[in-house]
């Protein structure tokens, strides 16, 4: 069992200095150096040509669409474009790697020197960014046999490059030095903040649970006021904003107590187990890597002119930090109504669902709270959940329109994120449209009336409270689907009649 | 230059990937030596302020569009496979991680 | 009948061929019969794809037949270096590691082939990944020269210019990275052209080393070599390093329409003669000179000081290049796999990569490893590289003064099979005076001088400034009618008649 020191005592005792480097894989329609397509999900090895897989003799040519998204990045982090940037190979055999070294850049990368401010809590803390550079995603390895699918103990593996050579950027940051307690919600609001920019910017849906975007974590610890720096572990596999969070958090306990117990910290990678937010160690490596980067000789330099630069960066959206406090204004929010929205990750949510139609306070209300509930359930990120805006719009419509009620509405969104479809088809697949017609409840408030005729004596005699045992027995008998208000209303006319 | 040790023959062969005997090992070092030796005289040239060349005719910002182009089928992708399995390339098990 | 088509240069079976004199099938026959009846001796090829070429050569006549357009080099027999893709021929770079490999695709030059309707006879034999000056690396055994059997072909690309040089062919392709066209073109008595780097596409052509690997014609005439360079020069958006501009009119300086060489500056390179070349050698460029100067160029000595550092520097940069490319041959994807599944993955590819590479290509590769690490980069690899800008740097000042540089191609003429083989270093050096345009990256020609010791061909190398290679061929074109009316009749012709299988 790893021993871990109380938060709160490890932060008396440690500085954490923290750096996250985030992968983004772009959304463009076709690979980084060739022409496949990028599709998520396609059958294996369907999207593949003698360039990403490796043939020999192949090429690489680079997507212009994926460098504009990489300047783009640049830009909206305030980082310095490079004029002069340039591929390297990293070296390093790997079977997902199809030829066996990466095309990344390395010394001359395409934006460097940024920053980007995050807001916790009212206080607004600028994050260093060290580069933005472009590489390709290596291919998918399943591993067979076994007894968990793991790499360890498997017998064999199968490789899927469908994925290797999909454009990705990675944003990395310079060392982060907040105040020791903030260190793991900074890390987390980073995150959250970099994600709303990037989909902001449209050059990737940003997805952590697909894998679209993801992100490291590097954590190391000083002793409080001493300047040495200490050993540095890296944190792989956090797959949501909230592990973001617990997994700094973990580090700084683990280490703290391993430090405080005159231990030492391997320099390490380690992976994150989103099941206990425990991290573990991966692999020791028997000697240290060595990557013999050298400049790409299949590909020539980029050299962006001042006007192409120039020209994206007037495609640059309204700033994340500046549009939230215009959306609160618009919306009417207090501060911490707003900062509950940008916690869960639904600005852009909720904004979307108030463009397809929905009024912003039934909006925030189900990305709030059923939603949230859900998401918290399944570990994944809010935009992650199998429901669109368009379709949180349409279900508060057919509530505001009186076809569905609270509890039928909850059962639509059940559906939609179960995948029965569009909240209309799981409307039409359960038959959960609100029972409008007076006949049909008529003759069941009738029956139920005749069922208890005590309670529908007390009715009589104006104890008009009695009249929730006769609801609930309507509501029994039509499954839930009357409009219980117009029950209570049949009920009176019934007795009274 | 120093030559090459047992050890750093072994340590480029392991960065190499390849697997060589103890004999191959040793005749390898002692011809990467001589090698090294003749080549050395690169150093001699005084370059400091000479900017490398990496491309022998230079270009920049050679880009395609972002557009699709026609892939190979799976089954083309894998007919050059030693091992395959549901249209997936069948490797042995992995040790290491990335 | 068949000796005559096989005596014809390609530009003469390209008319006979679309005038209906003779049709291509038989263009291919004799040569295919050529090739059955001379390969046991020389085995230029790898892979001779006779129903292939049968087919495809039947197809052009029925084209022809029936009035449709006919490429221009239609009907033309060609030897392609087993470095280029093919999907319907095995690409095995001379490797065991790729034994029986065949691509899913055709290299770019393999479809501008087939579009200027050229008929690919086979693969030829070659250097194991292009590593080599002499063909003795091929995993598949050594190509021979039909001059002198027990003698080499050249490399890397020695089984294209064998091929071409004993008539099996009068077309082949090569790759030349530092010097594998124009070797082994010298050492065979023919032409063989490197293009500006970028003038023709390497997509599809398996790297050794991709900022100096260049694909280029081989043939017995300037003039054909030009018309195989046109037809598989020129832009191509899946080669980055594509020169995207027109190229150059290399066939209008061949036929001699650029004009002759009156006023033309040329430049002897002082360090690419004397100490290290052949008597037989220097004397034969010693005369080209002297003749230059009679078509009315004017001669002048020039001194490129750090030619002197072209082979450390190749020796660097081409390795560690290599040492990445090659990294792909790992027994996952496609080629040889060594090891079952007792094995790991690493082990695997370990195993793989020991018994599929043969010996040269393992040093290479180790040499360019440790040239890139950590701590060695900055004193090998970006070393070299700056010696590289310094190389060019000669280059430049040099076409400031003058139009091309001449220089003998190789310091000696064909050596013996074996006699190099134990000492790299010394193998290396059959290359000494072709790296400088490779690392420059400008164009050079290969063309007959003569004979010279052993009474074996002789090279002349002209070099020109990064996309003027109509200069090499105006040149090599103006010298080669010259030195034809000299010998009476070309070199080619000299060399000794192979005993034929029956």
């Amino acid at each position: 069992m790893t021993e871990l020191m109380p938060f709160d005592e490890a932060i008396s005792r440690y500085d954490p200095v923290m750096g996250l480097e985030v992968h983004v894989e772009l959304n463009t329609a076709s690979k980084m150096f060739c022409g496949c397509p990028t599709v998520f999900g396609a059958p294996p090895n369907t999207q593949v040509c003698p360039t990403c897989l490796g043939l020999p003799g192949s090429l690489p040519v680079v997507n212009r669409a994926a460098v504009e998204s990489a300047i783009r990045i640049g830009l909206a982090l305030n980082c310095s474009i490079a004029e002069w940037s340039r591929f390297a190979r990293k070296n390093y055999f790997y079977p997902d790697m199809p030829k066996d070294f990466q095309t990344s850049q390395y010394d001359e990368p395409i934006a460097f020197d940024g920053w980007l401010d995050v807001d916790v809590d009212g206080e607004v803390y600028r994050i260093g960014i060290e580069r933005a550079h472009m590489e390709e995603d290596t291919g998918k390895n399943t591993h067979v046999g076994g007894a968990t699918g793991r790499i360890h103990g498997a017998d064999y593996s199968l490789v899927d490059y469908n994925r290797a050579g999909v454009p990705l950027i990675e944003i990395v940051t310079k060392t982060i030095e907040v105040p020791p307690i903030l260190a793991p919600v900074v890390a987390r609001a980073y995150a959250n903040e970099l994600r709303e920019l990037i989909v902001a910017l449209g050059v990737s849906d940003a997805h952590m649970h697909q894998g679209s975007m993801r992100v490291d974590a590097n954590l190391s610890l000083k002793p409080t006021g001493s300047g040495e720096l200490g050993t540095r572990t890296e944190t792989k596999n956090v797959n949501s904003m909230r592990s973001v969070e617990r997994a700094i958090r973990y580090e700084i306990e683990r280490q703290s107590a391993l430090l405080a117990a005159g231990g030492t910290v391997v320099q390490e990678t380690r992976h994150f187990h989103e099941n206990d937010g425990s991290t573990t160690a991966g692999r020791v490596k028997e000697e240290a890597e060595d990557y013999r980067y050298f400049p790409e000789p299949d590909l020539v330099p980029l050299a962006p002119s001042r006007e192409w630069v120039d020209q994206l960066r007037h495609t640059l959206p309204e700033p994340p930090l500046q549009r939230r406090g215009r959306l609160r204004a618009e919306w009417d929010l207090s501060e911490h109504e707003m900062r509950s929205l940008v916690n869960a990750g639904a600005v852009e949510l909720v904004e979307a669902t108030i463009e397809a139609g929905a009024d912003q306070a039934a909006a925030r209300k189900w990305w709030l709270g059923e939603l949230a509930r859900r998401s918290n359930e399944d570990s994944v990120d809010l935009a992650e959940l199998a429901i669109t805006p368009a379709d949180v719009a349409r279900v508060v419509a057919l509530v505001e329109d009186g076809q569905l009620n609270d509890k039928l509405a909850r059962q639509v969104i059940e559906g939609v994120l179960a995948g029965e479809g569009t909240p209309d088809e799981v409307v039409a697949g359960r038959s959960l449209a609100v029972v409008s017609d007076d006949a049909a409840l008529i003759s069941a408030v009738d029956e139920a009336l005749a069922a208890q005729p005590e309670i529908a004596a007390k009715i009589r005699d104006g104890k008009v409270a009695a009249a929730g045992a006769i609801v609930g027995a309507v509501m029994k008998a039509t499954r839930g689907q009357a409009d219980a208000a117009r029950v209570r209303d049949l009920i009176l006319e019934r007795v009274a009649g | 230059m120093p030559s090459l040790s047992r050890a750093d023959v072994a340590h480029l062969a392991r960065l190499s990937r390849l697997s060589l005997t103890d004999a191959e090992l040793e005749e390898y070092g002692g011809q990467l030596d001589v090698i090294l030796a003749a080549v050395e005289r690169v150093s001699e040239v005084a370059a400091d302020d000479v900017p490398p060349t990496t491309h022998a005719v230079p270009v920049v910002n050679v880009f395609r569009e972002d557009e699709i182009r026609p892939c190979l089928t799976s089954a083309e992708a894998l007919s050059g496979a030693p091992a395959a399995e549901d249209d997936k390339f069948r490797v042995p098990r992995i040790l290491e991680e990335i | 009948m068949a000796d005559d088509l096989t005596q014809r240069s390609a530009s003469q079976l390209a008319s006979a061929v679309s005038s209906g004199e003779v049709s291509a099938v038989e263009v291919a026959r004799a040569h295919l019969d050529r090739i059955r009846a001379t390969d046991e001796q020389l085995h230029a090829f790898l892979h001779v794809a006779e129903d292939a070429a049968l087919s495809q050569a039947a197809d052009i006549d029925r084209r022809r037949s029936s009035g449709e357009p006919l490429g221009p080099l239609a009907g033309v027999p060609l030897a392609l270096k087993d470095v280029f893709a093919t999907k319907d021929m095995p690409t095995t770079c001379g490797s065991r590691i790729l034994d029986g490999w065949r691509p899913p695709y055709d290299a770019t030059v393999t479809r501008r082939l087939r579009a200027a309707d050229v008929v690919v006879l086979g693969k030829t034999n070659m250097d194991e990944f292009a590593m080599g000056s002499s063909t003795e690396n091929s995993a598949f055994g050594p190509t021979r020269n039909p001059w002198a059997l027990d003698r080499i072909p050249g490399g890397s690309s020695g089984g294209s210019s064998a091929a071409v040089a004993s008539r099996q062919a009068p077309l082949g392709i090569g790759t030349d990275t530092g010097g594998s066209i124009r070797q082994p073109a010298a050492v065979t008595g023919i032409v063989g052209v490197k293009p500006t780097y970028g003038g023709v596409s390497r997509y599809g052509l398996v790297a050794f080393s991709s900022s100096l690997d260049q694909g280029g014609p081989f043939a017995r005439t300037v003039l054909d070599a030009a018309l195989l360079h046109e037809a598989i020069g020129g832009h191509d958006p899946l080669d980055s390093t594509s020169v995207d501009d027109r190229l150059p009119p290399v066939v209008a300086a061949a036929r001699g329409e650029l004009g002759g060489l009156s006023g033309l500056r040329v430049g002897v390179v002082s360090q690419l003669q004397g100490e290290g070349y052949e008597p037989g050698v220097q004397a034969r460029f010693d005369e080209c000179v002297a003749l230059l100067e009679e078509l009315g160029a004017e001669i002048d000595e020039v001194s490129c000081p750090h030619f002197e550092y072209a082979l450390e520097a190749y020796y660097l940069i081409a390795p560690s290049e290599c040492s990445s490319n090659l990294a792909r041959f790992d027994g996952m994807r496609f080629g040889l796999r060594v090891g079952d599944e007792s094995h790991s993955v690493e082990q695997v590819m370990g195993l793989t990569r020991a018994a599929g590479f043969g010996a040269e290509v393992k040093r290479r590769i180790m040499l360019g490893t440790y040239a890139l690490s950590a701590g060695y980069y900055d004193a090998f690899y970006g070393q070299a590289q700056k010696v590289r800008t310094l190389i060019s740097r000669d280059f430049r000042a040099a076409y400031e003064r003058v139009d091309v540089l001449v220089s003998p191609t190789t310091p000696t003429v064909a050596f013996r099979l074996g006699e190099r083989v134990a000492d790299p270093v010394s193998m290396y050096k059959a290359d000494l005076a072709t790296l400088p345009s490779s690392l420059y990256g400008g164009p050079a020609l290969s063309l007959p001088a003569g004979l010279g010791d052993h009474d074996l061909p002789v090279g002349l190398q002209v070099m020109a400034p990064v996309q003027h290679d109509e200069r090499v061929y105006r040149v090599g074109a103006a010298l080669e009618t010259a030195l034809h009316a000299r010998w009476g009749g070309p070199l080619i012709d000299r060399a000794p008649e192979l005993v034929v299988a029956p």
